[in-house]
């Protein structure tokens, strides 16, 4: 052990000795009540629980919770419900963005988010992604982009990079097998329906605080019912990658981030953008 | 010169102990404890006296576990000597 | 003074959904019901507001309905044979997430892309399930375009009562035969959200979930069992039937929808030739007149039971009389319509010869 270690016991106690700062006046930030206080089932290091956090944050800001409806995926993410406290509807795998448009058509006026994964939003729910986006639908598609199928054990997912290895790639992605990783977010910022994308991620105070802004964006933007945002958060899968979260958010950077580069894809004149990530 | 103290409370029951918040510790100050929680996890512990309440721990930690608290304490900043003084005089001091 | 009209059914269909009050409609064409869709893409947003969307396949549009029922509204979608396989998923979760809500299934023949001609194929998918798990529909069984109208109406009624979805079993006959029909007036859309609704939290409420996912088994069995108390309770306060010239009858001919129709023919014409035979209509499909065709049972020689179908209604013939009577059947399938003669025939065949 550290000399310079310390025991709870001895930190706490040279805290309060101290005269602890930690009272409310000094409170720089604490979790929204927008999140609920029940542990999150993730894995540790899962970027669900801040891409979460975020959502939950850029309600609270915009003061919307009485009028947030958002549509839960299959998923790791299945259970997003237990986890905000606002009003959720668990869509069926692949149909969050087919049910957020029914929620948003009959309640023009609310705002509505879809929350999913890589293999629900750009295999099994393509169709509904990319005719959700071109119809312009006025919600908000946040799209967590890990590469892999977190939920079913670690199989190929859609995004997997290639020579990647996952229970269905034992021996890595081969192209000529299982064809290319597929870069949705590109093809989506290319609709006209699409008022606002951009790819972010959640690996580091900067990424947080710029994928936040942008995800505050996806809020706001409904507002002027001019489209859809669409905000890909690169993630990672620490479990299924078979690394510790330090190790899969350093494999991410160098690997993830190479094949799905962080930044802006589509920004609405005179809007002010998320910028561009580390 | 202002002095920036700061300092964070964990939720060590539902801490998971995947040390990005360490990681992201520009002080160094963050450490996993030997000890386990109740869910059998290791949990992350401030070992150092050094926090300046950035709140980078707390922005990457994907539980939402981490309180920040942050004081800016003003140092008594010398602004005049007066000296050799005889006679009457008043200091006034516009806030 | 009482409006009347001559209507396709699809068309009166549609119409009586504007009347209804209805909020949202979410479909995807395919024949031999896709006026539905056109006669409300007219001018049904103009004239109360109602939500119309042309959906990028049957997928989709169950789904609209499953996130547009969260909110509370009357919403609808309609769709013929192979669309509605395609919903069935959707359907499974609207119906475990307990939301109300209006499907039509204009049905045409199968398997497969069958033919667009009518049929009652579907009436095992409507009934019996359908998608995956333990789930009823309410089904109803309309036999003029006046019931395509009512069953409207009505529809969303039980929905609403019983926080189930309800599905107008039709066939494309009746979808594209033009009748005389009274339209009711026209009915205020939804104004209030009910308390189960996703429609944002207030501070005031706890937060509204709508999932169909139940991870702990002793949970996913109480939802089964409530599930399955409310289809008891339904079965016995809505089941709904129709008999032709039952009383003195000695055969049965038990039919739904538009074939009920030509067996009132078909009796009609036995009646003319001596043989007294009556008329038994199924209004619900489910919940299924059980008893009631149990004691009718007791009074015949025997039932026919006619179908556009290779035989799925007469299961349920059989189990409701329980072995007590013959219980014979007349299919056409392909999209041929069975004539009253061949039905006379049929019943000559089967059940005269055993007269005195």
């Amino acid at each position: 052990m550290n000399e310079k270690t310390m025991t709870e016991e001895q930190h706490y106690a040279d805290v309060i000795a101290e005269e602890s700062i930690c009272t409310n006046e000094n409170l720089v930030f604490e979790k929204t009540n927008v999140l609920t206080d029940t542990p999150m089932h993730y894995c540790p290091g899962c970027g669900h629980g801040v891409a979460h956090r975020l959502i939950a944050e850029a309600i609270d800001e915009l003061d919307i919770q009485d009028k947030t409806i958002g549509v839960a995926p299959v998923g790791c993410s299945v259970f997003m419900y237990n986890y905000m406290d606002i009003d959720m509807t668990e869509a069926p795998h692949g149909r969050a963005s087919a049910v957020a448009t029914g929620i948003k058509r009959v309640l023009p006026d609310k705002y509505v988010f879809s929350y999913q994964g890589d293999g629900d939003l750009a295999a099994i729910g393509t169709g509904e992604t990319i005719h959700t986006c071109n119809r312009g639908e006025n919600i908000l598609i946040v799209f967590i982009n890990n590469g892999i199928y977190g939920m079913t054990g670690g199989q190929m997912a859609p995004t997997t990079l290639v020579g990647m290895k996952t229970t269905t790639t034992p021996f890595g992605r081969e192209v000529e097998v299982m064809g290319n990783p597929l870069k949705i977010t590109e093809l989506i910022a290319q609709l006209p329906g699409v008022y606002y994308c951009t790819r972010v991620a959640v690996n580091n105070p900067v990424n947080v605080r710029r994928a936040k802004k942008a995800i505050l964006n996806g809020f706001k933007y409904q507002e002027l019912k001019k489209g859809l945002s669409f905000v890909e958060v690169v993630s990672n899968c620490p479990s299924n990658w078979k690394m510790t979260p330090v190790e899969s958010n350093k494999w991410m950077e160098e690997n993830m981030f190479a094949f799905y580069p962080l930044g802006d894809l589509k920004v609405p004149a005179n809007q002010p953008a998320a910028g561009k990530g580390e | 010169m202002a002095k920036v103290k700061g300092d964070i409370i964990i939720d060590i029951e539902k801490c998971k102990g995947c040390e990005l918040c360490a990681a992201s510790c520009p002080q160094d100050s963050l450490e996993l404890s030997r000890k386990l929680n109740s869910k059998g996890y290791h949990y992350i512990v401030k070992i150092e006296d050094n926090c300046t309440g950035c709140t980078n721990c707390a922005l990457v930690c994907p539980d939402g576990i981490i309180k920040v608290y942050r004081k800016t304490e003003k140092k008594k900043e010398k602004i005049a000597i007066i000296s050799n003084v005889t006679g009457d005089m008043t200091i006034t001091v516009n806030s | 003074m009482k409006e009347l009209k001559l209507m396709k059914g699809n068309e009166a269909l549609a119409e009586a959904a504007i009347l209804a009050g209805c909020d949202g409609y979410f479909g995807y064409p395919i024949t031999p019901q896709s006026e539905i869709l056109e006669y409300l893409t007219q001018d049904a947003r103009k004239r109360t507001g109602m939500v119309v969307l042309q959906a990028e396949s049957e997928v989709a549009a169950i789904n609209m309905i499953y996130g547009a029922a969260g909110t509370g509204k009357k919403v609808m979608t309609s769709s013929s044979s192979p669309g509605i396989s395609l919903m069935q998923e959707g359907i499974s979760y609207i119906a475990c997430a307990e939301l109300p809500c209006l499907l039509v299934n204009v049905v045409r023949g199968g398997p497969g892309l069958g033919t667009i001609q009518p049929s009652q194929g579907d009436y095992f998918q409507a009934v019996k399930g359908g998608g995956h798990g333990d789930y009823k529909l309410i089904v109803l069984a309309p036999s003029t375009v006046q019931e395509m109208v009512d069953h409207v109406k009505l529809g969303f009624d039980l929905a609403f009562k019983w926080r189930n979805p309800v599905m107008i079993l039709t066939d494309g006959a009746l979808g594209q035969m033009m009748e005389k029909v009274e339209l009711p007036p026209q009915l205020p859309r939804s104004t209030e959200a009910p308390a189960w609704a996703t429609v944002g939290k207030p501070k005031t409420r706890e937060r509204n979930i709508l999932t169909s996912l139940h991870i702990e088994p002793d949970k996913m069995q109480g939802i089964n069992l409530h599930l399955q108390k409310k289809y008891r309770d339904i079965e016995k306060e809505e089941i709904r039937f129709e008999k032709f010239e039952c009383d003195d009858a000695e055969i049965i001919l038990v039919a739904f929808g538009l074939v009920a129709r030509i067996c009132q023919k078909a009796a009609q014409l036995a009646r003319e030739k001596g043989i007294k035979v009556g008329v038994f209509r199924p209004i619900t499909l489910f919940p299924y007149p059980y008893n009631v065709l149990n004691k009718l049972a007791d009074q015949v020689k025997g039932f026919l039971t006619v179908e556009m179908n290779a035989g799925q209604m007469v299961e349920d013939v059989r189990l409701a009389v329980n072995g007590k009577i013959p219980i014979e059947f007349l299919g056409r399938m392909g999209g041929i319509i069975p004539t009253p003669e061949e039905i006379l025939h049929k019943l000559e065949e089967k059940f005269v010869g055993e007269m005195v």
